[in-house]
Parts: C-alpha cells; sequence; structure tokens
C-alpha cells in the first residue's frame, strides 16, 4: 500500500496535547549522557594543536619530541589522514578542516593532534609538536576580501557563475542570481525609493556543549564513534569516507545533544579521534575546549548588503534589489546564494533581483546557523522596508500586509507558494495587543518578517510492538529539542494509544536505515511522516492478525482508537480487539508486528514568523534592553504546542543576542580575540522579558497533519525587528549588527553633527 | 607528582579520593567518581552548567579545586531527587519544559535550588539575577522562569 503523505484534517487526540517528554527525567537527574559523559575501558585522551596564524604556509611539523613523551601513544598529523576524497571538493575541504594539510587558513586551524593516557601528558605533548610556519598576508573581512590587492587564500579558486571564466584567481567563490521581471523598469515606476547598505558581524552558534566524543578503531577495521551530533548517519558516511572505511563497519551512536543549531552538522574532531585511535590501538575521547570552540567550529558568515527597494504612493512596492556578501571561512559555500534565495521571499513581486558572493576569508568555515543565512538578509531587507513605509507615510505592518506573498505568488527564489502563512501572521500582529500598548520616552517599536524553507529529506522509522502491547518507535533523527516527544505523540494518535504506551529511542547508525541530519527544521516534520507511515503498515499488519484470530477477512476488520473492530452485520458479536490483545497472541499468529517506514519527506511547508519588539535605548551609554517581544510564527500543526513555544522563544533569543551583542573580533594580527563567554556574551537570564508567542496553524497540505518545521523560522525576523525598534528608539537608522552600545551611540552622535 | 587525597561529603555520602593538586573539582566528580551530572560548557566560570553546592554556597565546580573539598559538603544534581521522587525544581522543569536539550539544565537546577534555599519567595526579576550566571542557548528562560517561580510556590505550600 503506497504512503498517501497529503493533509486529511483529521481531529485530533494526541497530537496538540502538551505530555512531559520521555526523555525528561533523565535530563533533569543527571543521567542523560551527553557526548563527554561516556566512557570506555583504556581510553586515551585526544588533544589538537590549532594554528596561532590566519593564513601560513606550513614547512615543516616535527613531532619527535611528543612522540618520546612517556604516557603518549598517538601523534597525528595530516600525513595519518590521506586524502582519499577522490576529486570530491566539498569532502577535500571537510578533510583539510579537519587536518591542515599544507596551509593553515585561519586562527585555530588544526594542525596536528595527539592521544596520551591523560590530559596532562596530552598537553604537554602538544607543546613539544615543533611546526614551522611562514607566515602569510591575511584577511579576515568579507568587503576587503572582494578588493583588487586582497590576499588570495585559494589560488585555484577562479569565481563561478560569471559569463566567462574570469582570467585572475579570486577569493569570490561563486555569484549566484535569483528574481525575475525587469527591476530597470520597476523602479522607473516607483515613487519612492530606499536605498541602503548593511553590514552583521559573525555570531556562533553558542551551544553549551562543547564537540566530544569517543572513537574505538578495531584492529579488524571496524569501529565505533560516540558523538554529540546533529546527523549520527551523515557522520558516519563523512568519516568512513574520509578514513577509508566501509560505512556499515563504522558504527556511530548519537548521544544526547547539548544544543547544536546548525553548528553539529559538520564533521570536526571525529576524523581526528577515528584517526588517533587507529593509530593507538585504543580507544580516544576528544572534548573540545570553549575556546577551541569558538576558534575553530562553525561560525556565521559575516555579511555586506546592499538593498534597493522602491514603491508607488499607494503603498505597492514596484522593485526590489539586493546584492548580498557573505563570508565562508576559508572554503566555498552556498551561504550568499541561500542568502539571496530568502532575502526578498516574505513579498509578492514583479520585479526583483538579488545577487549573491560567496567570499573566502581567513576566518574558520562557516557553518549553518538556524535558518542559515536568512536573518542576515532579513535585517537588510525588512529595515529598508520599514525605511519606505515611513518615507511613503504608510503603518509598515499595512505596509507589509499590502505586499505579502500569498498562495499562488510566484517566490523570488522560484517557485510558487502554495497555502503560507505571512498574511496571517501579519495580520495577527496588527491585532495583537502588544502593538497598541503605550511607550515611554527612549522607548522604541520595532516589526519585522522572515521566512525559511524547511527542509523533508531522507528519513526511516521502525515501529516494534511488544508482545505486552507497549511500542517502541525507533528514528534515526537526532532529537534537538524534544522531538522524541512529538514524535511519541504522533505514533500515539496514528496507533490510538496511550502516549505513555510508546518509547521513543534514537536508533544507531547500526540499527536503522539511512537518515538526513536533523537540519532544516525537518525532525518532527519527517520523521512524523515516516512515523505515520510505519504506524499506518504496522496498523495493516495488527488487522491481518484480528482477522486471522477471528477467522474472517482482512477486508472486515478496520483500525479504531487503538482496536480492530469486525464490521458488517455478520460480524455484528465479535466485539473489538485491542493492540494489547492482539499483541499478545503475537507469537502464535505470525510472529513480531511491526511497522517500517523509509520514505524521502517531500513537501516541507515553507514557514513565516512575524515578531514585534519593544527596546529602551539609554541615550547616555547606548546601552539597549529588550522590554517586550512577541513572536507570531506558523507552525502548521503544533504536534506539542510547548515545545514549539520553546523554539519560537529560543529563536528569538538567540536573533536579540546576534543583534545586540555577539560577534567575533579579530585582530589586525588575524586572531580572534573573543573566544569565550565572558567576552562573547549570550543573552542571560536577567537581559531577557518573557517573549511571547502565537501559534498560527496554516496546514501545510503536503503532510497527513499539516504540520511545518518550526525550528528555524524564528531567528529570521529579531535582527531586522531589534533594528527597526532601536532605530525608532534613537532616532537613527541602525545598518550595523550588533547593535552594541559604542555603535549606537556613534550612530546618535554622528545623527546630532549632521 | 602525587596525588592528594581528600575526605569529603557528596549528597550525604562519604567520599573519599585522590586527585592531582592542579585538578578541578568539575574534572573530578566527572572523571573520577563518575557523577557526570554537572557539565563542562567551558572551564572558566562562565556558563554555570558545573554548578554545585559548597557548603550552603552556590559554586562553579570548574573553579574549584578538588583539593578544596577536604571536609566540605557537596551537593549535586544526582542527590536533588529522594529515591523516586522528584525535587519540585525537577518536577516543573518537566511540567513547563523547561530544558530542551537539557545540557544546562542540572546546573539551573542547583542553582534555582540555592536560590530559593536563601530567597523562598523571589520576584520575577530575582529569579532572572538569580539566575543569570547560568547560561542557556535554547528556551530563551522563559520556560525556566516560570518553572522556578512554580517550584516556589509548591515548596512555600510544602
Amino acid at each position: 500500500m503506497n504512503f498517501d503523505p497529503r493533509f486529511s484534517g483529521r481531529k485530533f487526540a494526541s497530537v496538540g496535547t502538551r505530555p512531559i517528554r520521555p526523555d525528561g527525567v533523565d535530563k533533569v537527574t543527571g543521567r542523560a549522557r551527553y557526548g563527554a559523559d561516556f566512557n570506555m575501558a583504556g581510553q586515551l585522551v585526544g588533544r589538537v594543536l590549532r594554528s596561532p596564524h590566519a593564513h601560513a604556509i606550513i614547512r615543516k611539523i616535527d613531532t619527535s619530541k611528543a612522540e618520546a613523551l612517556s604516557g603518549v601513544k598517538a601523534v597525528i598529523t595530516a600525513a595519518d589522514l590521506p586524502d582519499l576524497t577522490d576529486g570530491d571538493a566539498a569532502m577535500y575541504d571537510i578533510l583539510d578542516n579537519c587536518m591542515a594539510r599544507t596551509k593553515a587558513l585561519y586562527d585555530g586551524h588544526a594542525v596536528a593532534a595527539v592521544a596520551a593516557i591523560d590530559a596532562r601528558t596530552a598537553r604537554q605533548a602538544l607543546k613539544l609538536i615543533e611546526v614551522d610556519y611562514e607566515v602569510l598576508p591575511h584577511v579576515t573581512d568579507v568587503d576587503e576580501a572582494m578588493a583588487h590587492h586582497a590576499p588570495l587564500i585559494n589560488d585555484t579558486i577562479f569565481t563561478e557563475g560569471l559569463e566567462q571564466k574570469p582570467a585572475k584567481a579570486s577569493n569570490v567563490t561563486k555569484r549566484s542570481q535569483f528574481g525575475h521581471g525587469d527591476v530597470h523598469q520597476g523602479f522607473g515606476a516607483a515613487d519612492f525609493i530606499v536605498e541602503r547598505s548593511f553590514k552583521t558581524e559573525q555570531t556562533h552558534q553558542g551551544y553549551i556543549e562543547p564537540h566530544a566524543c569517543v572513537a574505538n578503531v578495531s584492529t579488524d577495521g571496524t569501529a565505533d564513534l560516540w558523538v554529540c551530533t546533529q546527523g549520527h548517519f551523515v557522520y558516519r558516511q563523512h568519516c568512513a569516507q574520509l578514513l577509508g572505511m566501509e560505512a556499515s563497519k563504522l558504527r556511530v551512536t548519537s548521544s544526547e545533544i547539548g544544543g547544536g543549531f546548525g553548528g553539529k552538522t559538520h564533521v570536526w574532531a571525529e576524523p581526528v579521534a577515528l584517526a588517533l585511535s587507529r593509530k593507538a590501538g585504543r580507544p580516544v575521547k576528544l572534548v573540545m575546549t570553549r575556546d577551541e570552540v569558538f576558534r575553530a567550529s562553525g561560525p556565521t558568515s559575516a555579511t555586506s548588503i546592499d538593498v534597493k527597494i522602491g514603491a508607488r504612493k499607494d503603498g505597492t512596492i514596484t522593485a526590489a534589489e539586493a546584492t548580498l556578501r557573505y563570508s565562508a571561512g576559508p572554503y566555498a559555500g552556498s551561504w550568499a546564494e541561500i542568502g539571496a534565495m530568502t532575502a526578498f521571499a516574505c513579498y509578492k513581486l514583479d520585479n526583483v533581483k538579488t545577487v549573491g558572493y560567496e567570499v573566502l576569508v581567513n576566518r574558520p568555515k562557516t557553518a549553518a546557523y538556524r535558518a542559515p543565512s536568512a536573518p542576515m538578509a532579513a535585517f537588510a531587507v525588512e529595515s529598508a522596508v520599514d525605511e519606505l513605509a515611513k518615507e511613503i507615510g504608510i503603518d509598515p505592518v499595512e505596509f507589509r500586509i499590502r505586499n505579502a506573498a500569498q498562495e499562488g505568488t510566484r517566490s523570488s527564489y522560484g517557485p510558487v507558494y502554495g497555502p503560507i502563512g505571512i498574511g496571517p501572521t501579519l495580520e495577527a500582529v496588527k491585532n495583537h495587543a502588544h502593538m497598541k500598548a503605550p511607550l515611554k520616552a527612549n522607548q522604541g517599536r520595532g516589526m519585522a518578517c522572515g521566512f525559511w524553507f524547511n527542509f523533508g529529506g531522507q528519513t526511516c522509522v521502525d515501529l516494534n510492538i511488544g508482545m505486552d502491547g507497549s511500542v517502541s518507535l525507533a528514528v534515526g533523527t537526532v532529537d534537538v529539542g524534544g522531538s522524541r516527544a512529538s514524535l511519541s505523540l504522533v505514533a500515539a494518535e496514528e496507533l490510538g494509544i496511550d502516549y505513555t504506551q510508546l518509547k521513543a529511542v534514537v536508533a544507531d547508525t547500526s540499527s536503522l536505515g539511512y537518515n538526513d541530519m536533523t537540519d532544516g527544521s525537518r525532525g518532527t516534520f519527517s520523521s512524523s511522516m515516516a512515523t505515520i507511515s510505519a504506524a499506518r503498515n504496522a496498523i495493516k499488519i495488527l488487522r491481518e492478525r484480528a482477522a486471522q484470530m477471528w477467522d474472517i477477512s482482512v477486508d472486515d476488520v478496520v483500525w479504531e482508537q487503538g482496536h480492530a473492530v469486525a464490521k458488517g452485520e455478520k460480524h455484528g458479536n465479535l466485539g473489538k480487539l485491542s493492540l494489547k490483545e492482539i499483541a499478545a497472541k503475537s507469537g502464535t499468529t505470525g510472529g513480531p508486528i511491526a511497522g517500517h517506514s523509509e520514505l524521502v519527506a517531500d513537501g516541507a511547508g515553507v514557514s513565516f514568523a512575524t515578531h514585534i519588539c519593544d527596546v529602551e535605548v539609554d541615550p547616555e551609554t547606548g546601552s539597549t534592553r529588550v522590554i517586550r517581544y512577541t513572536v507570531v510564527q506558523d507552525a502548521g500543526k503544533a504536534v506539542h504546542p510547548t515545545y514549539v513555544e520553546g523554539q519560537y522563544q529560543g529563536g528569538a533569543a538567540q536573533g536579540i543576542g546576534w543583534a545586540l551583542n555577539e560577534e567575533y573580533i579579530y585582530g589586525k594580527d588575524g586572531r580572534l580575540q573573543n573566544a569565550g563567554f565572558l567576552d562573547y556574551r549570550i543573552p542571560v537570564c536577567s537581559d531577557l522579558p518573557m517573549i511571547d508567542t502565537q501559534i498560527l496553524e496554516i496546514p501545510n497540505p503536503n503532510h497527513p497533519y499539516g504540520v511545518r518545521g518550526v525550528g528555524e523560522t524564528s531567528i529570521v525576523p529579531p535582527l531586522a525587528a531589534i533594528a527597526n525598534a532601536v532605530s525608532n528608539a534613537a532616532g537613527v537608522r541602525m545598518t550595523h549588527i550588533p547593535m552594541s552600545p559604542p555603535r549606537i551611540l556613534a550612530a546618535i552622535e554622528a545623527e546630532r553633527e549632521g | 607528582m602525587a596525588g592528594v587525597a581528600v575526605s569529603t561529603t557528596i549528597n550525604g555520602d562519604a567520599v573519599e579520593y585522590l586527585c592531582q593538586p592542579d585538578e578541578p573539582l568539575l574534572d573530578v566528580l566527572r572523571d573520577r567518581l563518575g557523577l557526570t551530572g554537572a557539565k563542562e560548557g567551558c572551564g572558566t566560570g562562565d556558563c554555570g552548567a558545573c554548578s554545585i553546592i559548597l557548603d550552603d554556597r552556590l559554586v562553579c565546580s570548574c573553579l574549584v579545586l578538588g583539593a578544596e573539598a577536604e571536609g566540605r559538603r557537596i551537593e549535586t544534581v544526582e542527590g536533588m531527587a529522594h529515591g523516586d521522587r522528584l525535587h519540585p525544581l525537577q518536577q516543573k522543569f518537566l511540567e513547563h519544559a523547561a530544558l530542551q536539550c537539557g545540557i544546562c539544565t542540572p546546573g539551573f537546577l542547583i542553582a534555582a535550588k540555592d536560590l530559593l534555599a536563601k530567597n523562598p519567595d523571589p520576584t520575577e526579576e530575582e529569579i532572572r539575577f538569580g539566575l543569570a550566571g547560568n547560561l542557556c542557548r535554547c528556551t530563551g528562560y522563559d520556560k525556566i522562569v516560570r518553572a522556578v517561580q512554580d517550584a516556589a510556590i509548591v515548596m512555600k505550600g510544602a
């Protein structure tokens, strides 16, 4: 029977309730095991030596003194990770990022690693490794890296996406373009045009758990890897390829994950730990320090964006254009491309054009961070939209409502939208009490919209029914924030049983088919689709078994509220059989009862949000406080509403940090100056107000329950919403994120001086 | 280097261990005693994930030496529940979904326990400042503050 993923509009019994999560007790009692909480007998401690230079040729590495130190069991360099990538450029970049091969490309780039009997010996050994560097000129700023005189980071890179292949190598890896219509003509029809340039600084995902893994390579060529990751199946593939193993010989178990937000979608330490274990012949535990997390693991892009938007007096946008430059670290990425796709996705535009440039800089390899690339583009566009509304003299919410994309709108990045939530979120904001609340002196209100695609992807689920009638649900998408609860609700809904009758686990890579990682807000969307499919397959078997027990045709058996029910007058006296009763007889009716599902979850519904923010700016110090914040977002269907609210609040809080405080600060020497939570300050409890949420449910037609991804969109509007609020409070347009006190003061003073 | 012999009390139990003179208490708890409830988020006292209570005082165990625990009383998240009965804070964190990834949760529970011991009836602002030494990147703190408020009500009634 083919699985039908279309929205069915059913009435829910379990979905939409708010039970306690199945992994909750372990997490409040300290029993849950995260990356660094696992140990193996005979385990060694791994440590990584990192480049202190932003850009340097590695002439020679002498490890002999470190190897001679008592207690050191293995020392590795790039020579121990030979290039097996076979022309796969993206995998080569991952390999080079795990361990620098010929050049160190950023402050913090790994150049060697040791495994020793304890941390003290490992630290000592690192000091004994002698690296001969030839320091090269470096560049860390995205605009400077595009200049003609900029130091070249990779002389084999010639900008892709130009009409002709350029004659000279460049730090710009790719140009991408999106849009339709004729923007030149559109601007000609405009009565008002706003044109502005914006910058955003590089931020880090800031997960509280540093990267951690334990690798154990056996002499028979098999291996186990315990690791905190958003995607253990992807880690297995990458590690197996880089180590020259068959994927099935490497069993990867995902630990509980202490935050990822996109930052745990890439291997860094894992191939190094496996190579150390292979060389030492013992298990190796490798845990990054916080300093290493900042210097070497995935920050966002820093950006420089130009926006031009034109509109008629009646408030209709006639043309919109943006040029977006995104830093990628020292390796190619698709960050500007994504920014260029999302920039104008909220609006219905006849004439729109966006151009993105991927730019290499001597900073860590850019990694995904919650709706990667979208918040910066939204900051630039939504700031310009606000300014344009002001120039025309229209209320900013009304202006956005007039131009909002609708079902049937051709999006700025190509596809035509199905049913979408941008209009409803704006209407909800327009009518929200927050918009009418009075403001005091030095306070300002801002609002902004945001868009994210949401992804689906490859997904596999096993649902096994025990002989006692309890149900085991094995999923392969790592649970980053409550998906075991939401998936249990979905299985309970479909089977018609109680939530507590189920136990959901994240299976290891040897126990379940391949799953893409938990990214793109796909965890609950795609795994719930596979869970529904698996449950329906199990129900088919349950019906067959019931038919067998009753000795009637399976066509006369339906599944209702957790029971097989015989239909038809001739079966009137058969009553019903519970899942438990059928399971108890499974040994004599054909054996274990299970439902499996393997699918590609297509049709992830796009997601929109609109946020409202009130701030108070101290004109003496430039310090800003967020005093009220409201998130309105379309969830499609909120499976576990409390955790949906949590996603909304968490994304908003991260956005607040990004907007006001967080930034990577590099010195002239190209070294990161604030690689710690003291100097890279993420919001603390006393910085924030309560964050109000409003969940809208505009069903996704491509999911049986109407579910859309909810995890990422919430970080898209905050930069712009807060910038609009600060601009309104301070009386000057803010164009540089983060809006730290010195930047706000400088803007206020510049405005005063005219 | 010779180890330092330490006798201390952890969650009411007498415990003895040997540690290096420069070894943080957090490493002793996690690596020597298997008490991995306290987490290392930074190792520099900035994140609060390793919070414990040492003689009625809230500390980051990454900033205390294992040798300093001699003759003192340590409380960790592993000691909060009584048998199978959760502490009201633990129960309210579950009910309010005050955790997403959960890595900061042990530190928040310990910090909140210390806060309510000293101030059983805190205002929202007092809770926010009382927990400002603990970083959470998932929740935006909203549900954590509500869980602590709710637990305070339950504990006053107890």
